[in-house]
């Protein structure tokens, strides 16, 4: 941008051009400079909490209260090692269990609600079906309804069904993504050509194995979008397995840490786990950020895609 | 590719032209895959989405009684709902929370994307993924954290008052929650919505900008008066998520509740109350319309911001 104001500068004649050109590159290293500082002031205020956390997961119980490093910083004594035993040995290790749960119910909701949502949104995208214009408008408003709402019904709905406190109580469930179907249905309409299918069919293929060696590949980028934010939203619930699950080998980790909180701070005789509660959580939080750090080429684009017209 | 497409398809319009029949047929046979390719979909959407709904709203007609079993009591249930105090004034607060949420993320999201994307430097690559980062936190931890740092016990916040010569707040107190509230929420999903909007600055042509300069405008009036505009159908969009987010609000007050002792009621908002009927008192069928009401409340809400926006947002 100052390279544009730079070079028109010399041109601009009028007084008025001019003083808006001089201001444009007065300002222009002032603003980079700003720029900067109001970033560097916002990584600090996203970054804190996480920093606190990473330091806190090396200090043992006491060192939380009263640490000679203070809040932010990391104390003489380190006990990281210790805090990872601790989560071994406390109730035979059912942190660990915990966490696989989360793994499981993210991986299968994510992976499951991605493989319909391509299915179904390349359907929408690329079939004119009787009925899909009517299916397609009750979807986008089924967008709108607040998932937290259809809770309790579903835990009604799968103890009739006795599949509650299930594993399938939390997976099932999170199959459901109109958004992702939506994302998918937008995605496809743009990037997979007509002209492109038709000529696979007169080549003899039939409609599977066009979809599966012409669409497929070109609908990757919002494959990996809308498996990362179905997973992240499985990995984030909180209400659903809360509602649904009552035996704490099956809780997801969410779910396992705020109990751990909870018997904390009811004080009076529970046991403070203060911290095997922060090392837990820092450990939980760990394989989501490698994950969108490692993907950032895929989902920076991808998340503007409901936008696009 | 485009070479071997160009002959097929003009080749195959004269074929359609010529036997008008059999392709036709074809043509409409096929289209019967459509059916194939959502029906997986559909089957989670009945059982998952439309069949609770159905299903709460007939619950939420009955009342439940030890002595009488269910008894129909057609839309009392919606009456004593939208006559509850504790319901209504849950409503109020996450409308309050709505007021002041909303707007509070959308600001620290569009001011970012903005000065990001004037800037190509290491450094805002770099505090663009670290504004990020915190959505990749899960919302119980984040509140969790919250938790901790306003702790009086545990949080830098005396010591970072301290510096100031100041006494830190007690962020816990029962006037204070509200905003410390606030505060985790923009924490956790600001940065997210950056990204969304950030996205669609990318993919204005820059083009457009070089004759504003050409036409002497500062970076703030090519911000206000060309960027925000081109790209209201994602702010839209992310007003909507937020919107949604909002009013559904349970996870931060419900994880909150533990640590901030007696600061935040069970019937805080209306998912909270609707949990505690259900979970607490085993009130399903009133449970299952404060559920439903709340759902229609989010539903309409929705749809007339969509309706006022419907110039920005592209959608007709």
């Amino acid at each position: 941008m100052a390279l544009v104001t730079d070079t028109l500068d010399p041109k601009q004649q009028g007084g008025r051009g001019r003083s808006t050109a001089s201001r444009t590159r007065a300002r222009s290293g002032g603003p980079r400079i700003g720029s900067h500082i109001f970033l560097l002031i916002l990584v600090i205020y996203f970054i804190t909490p996480i920093w606190w956390l990473t330091v806190a997961s090396t200090k043992d119980t006491a060192g939380l209260f009263s640490g000679s490093g203070g809040p932010l910083w990391f104390d003489d004594e380190f006990h990281f090692v210790d805090n990872v035993q601790g989560l071994f040995d406390r109730q035979n290790g059912i942190y660990w269990r915990w966490l696989g749960n989360s793994f499981l119910y993210a991986i299968s909701g994510g992976v499951g609600a991605t493989v319909l949502a391509v299915l179904a949104g390349y359907g929408f995208a690329k079939y004119r079906f009787r009925g899909r214009g009517a299916f397609f408008g009750v979807l986008l408003g089924a967008v709108m309804v607040p998932l937290t709402a259809l809770v309790i019904p579903t835990f009604v709905l799968l103890s009739e069904v006795g599949l509650v406190n299930t594993i399938w109580a939390v997976i099932l469930p999170s199959l459901l993504s109109p958004f992702g179907v939506y994302l998918m249905r937008v995605f496809a309409q743009e990037a997979v050509p007509d002209e492109l299918l038709d000529a696979a069919r007169i080549d003899g293929a039939g409609e599977l194995r066009t979809f599966f060696t012409i669409a497929l590949p070109l609908l990757r980028p919002a494959i990996v979008t809308v498996l990362l934010l179905s997973v992240v939203g499985t990995w984030n619930n909180f209400f659903l397995p809360l509602a649904v699950l009552s035996d704490p080998l099956l809780l997801p980790v969410t779910v396992g840490l705020n109990g751990w909180t909870a018997l904390s701070n009811a004080g009076s005789g529970g046991e403070a786990l203060w911290n095997l509660i922060t090392t837990g959580a820092f450990i939980s939080i760990i394989p989501l950020i490698i994950a969108f750090l490692s993907l950032q080429k895929y989902w920076q684009g991808g998340l503007s895609l409901g936008s696009l017209k | 590719m485009a070479t071997t497409t160009a002959p097929t398809s003009s080749h195959r319009a004269e074929a359609h032209q010529q036997v008008k029949h059999r392709p036709d047929r074809n043509y409409r046979r096929r289209q019967r895959w459509g059916w194939l390719f959502v029906a997986p979909f559909a089957l989670i959407f009945l059982t998952f989405l439309v069949l609770p709904l159905v299903f709460a709203f007939r619950m939420s007609l009955f009342t439940s009684t030890l002595a009488t079993g269910d008894r129909f009591v057609g839309f009392a249930n919606y009456a004593k709902a939208f006559t509850d105090p504790l319901f209504l004034d849950g409503l109020l607060t996450v409308a309050k929370f709505g007021l002041i949420m909303i707007p509070a993320q959308m600001i620290v999201a569009l001011i970012a994307a903005l000065v990001l994307d004037n800037l190509a430097t290491w450094a805002s690559k770099f505090s663009r993924l670290m504004i990020f980062i915190p959505y990749a936190v899960p919302v119980v931890i984040g509140a969790l954290m919250w938790g901790f740092l306003y702790s009086p016990r545990f949080g830098p916040a005396s010591t970072v008052f301290a510096l100031f010569g100041a006494e830190a707040p007690n962020f816990l107190a029962q006037d204070s929650i509200f905003g410390s509230l606030v505060n985790i929420v923009t924490w956790q999903w600001a940065g997210y919505y950056m990204i969304i909007i950030y996205a669609a600055l990318r993919g204005i042509d820059p083009g457009i900008y070089e004759a504003a300069v050409l036409d002497g405008a500062s970076d703030r009036q090519i911000a206000t008066r060309i960027k925000v505009p081109m790209i209201s159908s994602s702010l839209v969009m992310v007003v909507i998520f937020a919107l949604i987010g909002t009013l559904q609000f349970f996870t931060e007050p419900q994880v909150l509740r533990g640590v901030a002792q007696g600061a935040i009621p069970t019937d805080y908002t209306p998912n909270m109350y609707a949990f505690s009927l259900a979970f607490s008192y085993s009130q399903f069928n009133y449970a299952s319309a404060i559920s439903f009401a709340l759902g229609i409340v989010v539903f309409v809400f929705s749809f007339f911001f969509l309706f006022l926006t419907r110039k920005q947002s592209g959608l007709k």
